[in-house]
């Protein structure tokens, strides 16, 4: 194996690690400040409108446009690597909180009105009971966002801060496509593993989908025997079920 | 314990969904609000814990004006299920069970405690505790709902349509343990159903609601059977109300008679019947197990147990005449069968004495209520 990526490993790995940073760092944020804002704005319609409206129009911003504006309304240096993470945290604000709208959405009125009518108040259910049961959707929106903000993270390469996108135009310059080739591949690669880790974690956050297998529930069966020693009757039908 | 004064709601569109009800819900009482679909029983179900705010009147429960309490701090003071139970698919049944108890503060260690009790008493096997509701049955996820409503020992239970979506055998399973439940606990329970015989069953008070959300007749069931207030109550009650009506008359006078009985085991030794006697066979715990003839008795050495004649509703010691005469309708002998608590034969009724019984009690009724005569005239004015 003598490939191009190998033998320069050396300049290669930083540009994989600044790559990583730019698309990981803003879809961290951009999904944690979406979900607070579709959470408050999902039942108030107006709001609501204007929140889908303006995620709109950011999405519509060029993304270069955004990388070559952002200096001056944040008075940061032009290659300073912030500007494409707030850019890119912008546009995942923008998608995530439409798709937070649709993740609550798709929880099941009924399961929404029976919380209310047991006693939960409206923050509460909002938490505990529709945010968890908006995963499902949440996850999927978010790995979109996620390949998504991979892909546009090679553009930043074009003012300089673009991670393995550097490999683009560096090889471009050189005419030298195997360079091109191997900023093609690695981008690859983390879309592929950025998107596994994201569906993984939100099979672990949704056992109720995953879990419905009755080995996993004997398995929490013992160890809630084991979490309230007290309840004699959990031991005894604990170890008849074994 | 649940006043109802004067209440109105208006929906938005200019649907009246109750009018002017006014009624009085006892401590311990099991009413039944039972209608046609679009006659406010559930609206006004739904108004008890705030789901819904009437436009008009004022609702107490335990002496307090709920438009005055805060509806959070009001539900969790009030049982509540709902058709399909409503369960939290994400959690745990123990901790669906345990909702109201975390939601009122209590710590989740002590509100699983709590829970484990809560659905022994309904009948819930504990290894249940850690299954998702997908993995139950509707029957056991509708038991969650029940054991969900009951774990923080709240003084009112409301029922919305609870066991409309199980098959009728688990329905009747489910029926029984309310009734078992509601004798042990004396809740105030407010049942909402449009199945008739589900409210004439359940309730010790039976709210007829009509159209247009106006209470027709609040009264036991019995009364609203027997003595049906209005030709529309008449019509609700249906055709049968004469039939259903026997569930409220004790057939204790009817004799139980000794029956021939065949052991279960040893069944192809057994003598030859005469040509038309039938014997019940039992099995060792002198359980009935089904009817047998002559005819049928010589297929036992071909077709076994299989052979025997299926044995018919059994009624029990505390039985009512409908019981009875179901007993000895069903039965391919004609004598219904009698068994106690545990199932083990008591005897045998038969039909001439049930139908002698029906006639004796015909005559009392009629003539301390006049029933047959004011339900003919019903009839024919609906």
């Amino acid at each position: 194996m003598n490939l191009w990526g190998i033998r320069n490993w050396e300049a290669v790995q930083p540009l994989l690690v600044q790559h990583l940073y730019l698309s990981v760092v803003p879809t961290l944020i951009g999904v944690v400040v979406a979900i607070p804002i579709g959470l408050l704005l999902r039942d108030r319609r107006r709001a609501r409108t204007v929140a889908v409206v303006l995620s709109s129009a950011i999405f519509t911003i060029p993304s270069l446009a955004l990388f070559v504006v952002l200096p001056l309304l944040l008075g940061t240096r032009v290659l300073d690597p912030i500007n494409v993470v707030v850019a890119l945290t912008l546009y995942t604000v923008a998608l995530s909180v439409r798709t937070t709208f649709e993740a609550l959405d798709a929880v099941p009125a009924a399961t929404r009105e029976a919380a209310t009518a047991v006693g939960y108040s409206s923050w509460r259910r909002a938490t505990a009971v529709d945010l968890p049961l908006a995963i499902p959707v949440l996850t999927a929106g978010t790995r979109v966002v996620a390949v998504t903000n991979v892909s546009m993270v090679s553009v930043g390469a074009v003012i300089g801060i673009g991670g393995l996108g550097q490999l683009f135009t560096t090889g471009y310059q050189r005419d030298f496509p195997e360079q091109i080739l191997t900023g093609l591949v690695l981008i690859l690669l983390v879309a592929i593993v950025f998107d596994r880790i994201i569906a993984l974690v939100g099979r672990a956050f949704t056992p109720w989908i995953r879990g419905a297998s009755l080995r996993a529930s004997e398995r929490r069966l013992r160890a809630l025997a084991q979490a309230l020693p007290e309840v004699g009757r959990l031991r005894e039908v604990v170890s008849g079920a074994r | 314990m649940i006043t109802f004064d004067h209440v109105t709601k208006r929906f938005p569109d200019g649907t009246v969904g109750v009018d002017d009800l006014s009624l009085e819900i006892e401590q311990g009482s099991f009413t039944v609000f039972v209608g046609p679909s679009g006659c406010g029983k559930t609206t006004s179900m739904r108004m008890i814990n705030r789901m819904i705010d009437p436009t008009e009147g004022t609702i107490t429960v335990g002496g307090r004006d709920i438009s005055t309490v805060r509806p959070t701090e009001l539900r969790l003071g009030i049982g509540y299920v709902i058709q399909n139970a409503g369960l939290m698919p994400h959690r745990t049944v123990v901790d669906n069970v345990a909702t109201v108890l975390v939601l009122q503060g209590v710590t989740k260690r002590k509100a699983r405690i709590t829970a484990l009790e809560a659905m022994e008493r309904v009948g819930l096997d504990l290894r249940m505790a850690t299954r998702y509701p997908a993995q139950l049955s509707g029957g056991q996820q509708q038991r969650v709902g029940v054991a969900r409503a009951l774990a923080a020992d709240p003084p009112v239970l409301l029922m919305d349509e609870p066991f409309s979506a199980v098959d009728p055998v688990v329905r009747d399973d489910l029926q029984r343990e309310m009734l078992r439940l509601q004798s042990e606990l004396s809740k105030t329970i407010v049942f909402v159903t449009h199945d008739i015989d589900e409210a004439i069953r359940l309730g010790d008070r039976v709210a007829v609601f009509g159209t247009g959300g106006v209470l027709q007749q609040l009264d036991t069931a019995e009364a609203v059977l027997t003595r049906p207030a209005n030709p529309f109550v008449t019509n609700l009650v249906g055709r049968d109300r004469g039939f259903r009506s026997l569930s409220f008359q004790s057939a204790t006078q009817v004799p139980v008679h000794d029956v021939e009985t065949l052991p279960l085991a040893g069944l192809g030794s057994a003598p030859a019947l005469a040509p038309h006697a039938w014997a019940l066979v039992v099995d060792g715990d002198r359980r009935p197990v089904g009817w047998l003839n002559a005819t049928r008795q010589a297929l036992v050495g071909e077709r076994g147990e299989a052979a025997l004649a299926p044995l018919g509703s059994l009624s029990t010691p505390s039985r009512t005449l409908r019981q009875s005469l179901d007993a000895v309708l069903s039965s391919p002998s004609e004598r219904g069968v009698v068994v106690d608590d545990d199932g083990a034969l008591l005897g045998v009724v038969e039909a001439n004495d049930v139908l002698a019984a029906l006639s004796a009690q015909r005559g009392s009724t009629t003539d301390d209520a006049g029933v047959l005569g004011a339900t003919a005239t019903q009839d024919a004015l609906s």
